[in-house]
């Protein structure tokens, strides 16, 4: 029995195969088990570990240096502000201060409803719609303590739930085909074509070199 | 001539409401120059890139033409696309992510075609949700339109692209980070020499990396030919680039604009751009290319847009961005919120920055919040010497990456251009701006 339920285990599976070493398949695989579970479940850890043929140990450590994989269980909306340079410039600092108060918890923390984890986000690249609030790295626009107010809500009640999705569920669009020049055929193409190179090099210093 | 009047390179389809998408693209010239190339050798599209003159729009400015001439030979190879822009107040690449997908493809397409590359690789940022959304759509439909995968437009020529997300680490952004994210690892920069990656790259095997908008030019260059783009600018700064203007100014935004031809005054203050500094207040500072960068006064507005022109004034135009600062805002503030941003996202391996960042944020904190000493500025240069000795431009490094001598950019800019506003933090115990 594996961790990873029907589909979100055919979708690890059909990832693993895009890479020519599967460990590059592992942050990949992080974010569809947060897919799944919203964070890294201890089962998860290892079932990734076996499809990128490395150890759990290894997965924990790659996961655990990256902002966006959690070992930890976190909110359904984590809600990430903004305080860099060009969101403080207008008004980041103390919007972080109200968000904390409208959701009684400091930076880093989740509210006891298990609703929302609310984070200090370094640059968000959306510098011109200061201050910048991501949900779920979803853009929710230049927010004011009024209109955070208004986001919060809006998030309880649902009416947010078509732009975004659950924690965990980075993307909603699959890849449609899996590889299709196969390693063979890449390998005997490129070979061909640098044979033809090296010839017309050599057409064009007068033909007189190895190549 | 009006400073809007080059030619839009990379946002020219930005107008349409579904610039994304397939339909759009094709309408307006897409993929044409993908099938322009195919229809060229491979080291006659590289020779039209390298006339070009293009210089890397990452951060670092490598020509991209000596860059791809520098890719060792070897049965596999890679191109790589970084797609990680996390540089503080860095934005464009995420709107040619989101609003033009299939251009990046299509310079993408064609670099691994000159390259003759096994197989291509973009990475980007984890959080860019829509951008990834985006550009997979815009890939699963260049695959259906028979613009990527095996023998593309029958030409002979396959390719495998893959979409590949991060997960949030700036030093990613660092190309040898990126790479070993890649591999599924802990973003940890490789130490250069011997790990160049155009030598040793992904998996071991030579490999080059480009910046999204680097890749996003190359559609029109090999449409209008190299030459057409090196008219453009002046000097090693060739073409347009597209600047990230953020800060206190009217008009915040993404602004493609002819190199050297233009200057930071026309982007700041010119009514069809940055329209001025916001309510009535004066330019007090600005950030000329990334946080990462030395500060400019407002004596050095006149300076061109050019690489060598910021480079030569003791600065660097490094990812493009343009922080505005106006007289109302507190210079140790801005200069703790960098310092606090290197120091969360040091990677740790090497000492000088992963110590060194977190005593200056302290350091920095103690002082904006009236609780600084005077000596703390002499301390603050010292530690920022034992991070890059000199503390000069360009600055000298004593770690694996150029994320450690970033770190006393801003430090260094507020005490020698503003010493007695960090005075009067210490003097009064407090913020003066508070």
């Amino acid at each position: 029995m594996t961790h990873l339920n029907g589909d979100i285990r055919q979708r690890a599976l059909d990832l693993v195969t895009l890479y020519p070493e599967p460990r590059s398949a592992l942050i990949p695989l992080c974010h569809l088990a947060q897919e799944q579970d919203g964070w890294l479940h201890p089962e998860a850890i290892e079932e990734i570990a076996e499809l990128c043929g490395v150890t759990a140990a290894e997965v924990r450590g790659t996961a655990t240096f990256y902002d966006m994989l959690y070992t930890e269980p976190v909110g359904t909306y984590v809600v990430a502000v903004c305080t860099n340079i060009a969101c403080m410039l207008d008004g980041a600092l103390e919007l972080l201060e109200h968000a904390e108060g409208a959701l009684g918890v400091r930076a880093g923390g989740t509210t006891p409803d298990g609703v929302f984890t609310l984070h200090e986000a370094e640059c968000l690249a959306d510098c011109d719609q200061t201050p910048c609030v991501q949900v779920n790295h979803r853009y929710v626009g230049a927010q004011t303590p009024e209109s955070f107010d208004r986001l919060l809500a809006d998030l309880r009640s649902g009416a947010l739930a078509e732009t975004v999705p659950s924690h965990g569920t980075l993307v909603r669009v699959k890849r449609s085909v899996g590889l299709v020049a196969d390693r063979g055929t890449i390998v005997a193409e490129r070979a061909a074509a640098a044979e033809a190179q090296a010839a017309r090099a050599a057409a064009s210093s007068g033909g007189g070199g190895s190549g | 001539m009006a400073i809007t009047d080059a030619p839009k390179i990379v946002t020219a389809r930005l107008g349409y409401e579904d610039s994304h998408t397939l339909e759009r693209y094709l309408a307006t010239g897409g993929y044409e120059g993908l099938r322009k190339a195919l229809g060229m050798t491979p080291e006659a599209v590289a020779a039209e890139v390298d006339a070009a003159s293009l210089l890397g729009r990452g951060g670092a400015g490598f020509p991209a033409g000596r860059k791809w001439s520098m890719l060792r030979q070897n049965p596999l190879t890679y191109l790589v696309v970084n797609g990680d822009e996390s540089e503080p107040a860095t934005f464009k690449d995420h709107l040619l992510i989101e609003r033009d997908p299939h251009q990046i493809l299509e310079g993408v397409l064609i670099s691994a075609y000159a390259l003759q590359v096994s197989q291509a690789f973009i990475y980007l940022r984890g959080e860019f949700a829509l951008g990834l959304e985006r550009l997979q759509s815009a890939l699963n439909d260049a695959y259906a339109h028979g613009a990527a995968g095996a023998d593309i437009f029958g030409s002979g020529f396959s390719l495998d692209v893959v979409v590949h997300p991060g997960a949030g680490a700036y030093i990613c952004g660092e190309e040898t980070a990126l790479l070993e994210s890649l591999e599924g690892k802990r973003g940890f920069p490789r130490i250069k020499p011997p790990f160049f990656p155009a030598a040793i790259g992904l998996y071991g095997e030579p490999t080059v990396v480009n910046n999204v908008e680097t890749m996003a030019n190359i559609p029109w260059i090999v449409q209008h030919g190299g030459a057409a783009f090196a008219a453009l600018g002046e000097g090693r700064s060739t073409g347009t680039r597209l600047f990230a203007l953020a800060g206190h100014v009217r008009k915040p935004g993404n602004y493609e604009l002819e190199m050297v031809k233009t200057t930071f005054r026309d982007l700041i203050y010119a009514p069809v751009l940055g329209g001025g500094i916001r309510g009535s207040n004066t330019l007090k500072a600005f950030i000329p290319g990334g946080v990462s960068a030395p500060w400019f006064g407002p004596d050095q507005v006149d300076l061109p847009l050019g690489q060598d022109e910021v480079g030569n004034a003791g600065s660097m135009l490094g990812s493009g961005s343009v922080v505005v600062m106006d007289s109302a805002t507190c210079m140790v503030r801005a200069a703790w919120r960098i310092t606090k941003f290197f120091s969360r996202e040091s990677c740790g391996q090497c000492t000088p920055c992963r110590e060194g960042s977190g005593w200056l944020e302290r350091i920095m904190y103690r002082i904006e919040h009236g609780a600084g000493r005077e000596e703390d500025l002499d301390l603050l240069m010292d530690l920022c010497d034992n991070i890059s000795p000199g503390v000069a431009w360009p600055p000298q490094q004593t770690t694996i990456c150029v994320l450690g001598p970033s770190i006393p950019s801003s430090i260094a800019s507020g005490i020698r251009m503003f010493r007695d506003e960090f005075l009067v933090h210490v003097k009064e115990g407090g913020c003066p701006f508070d």
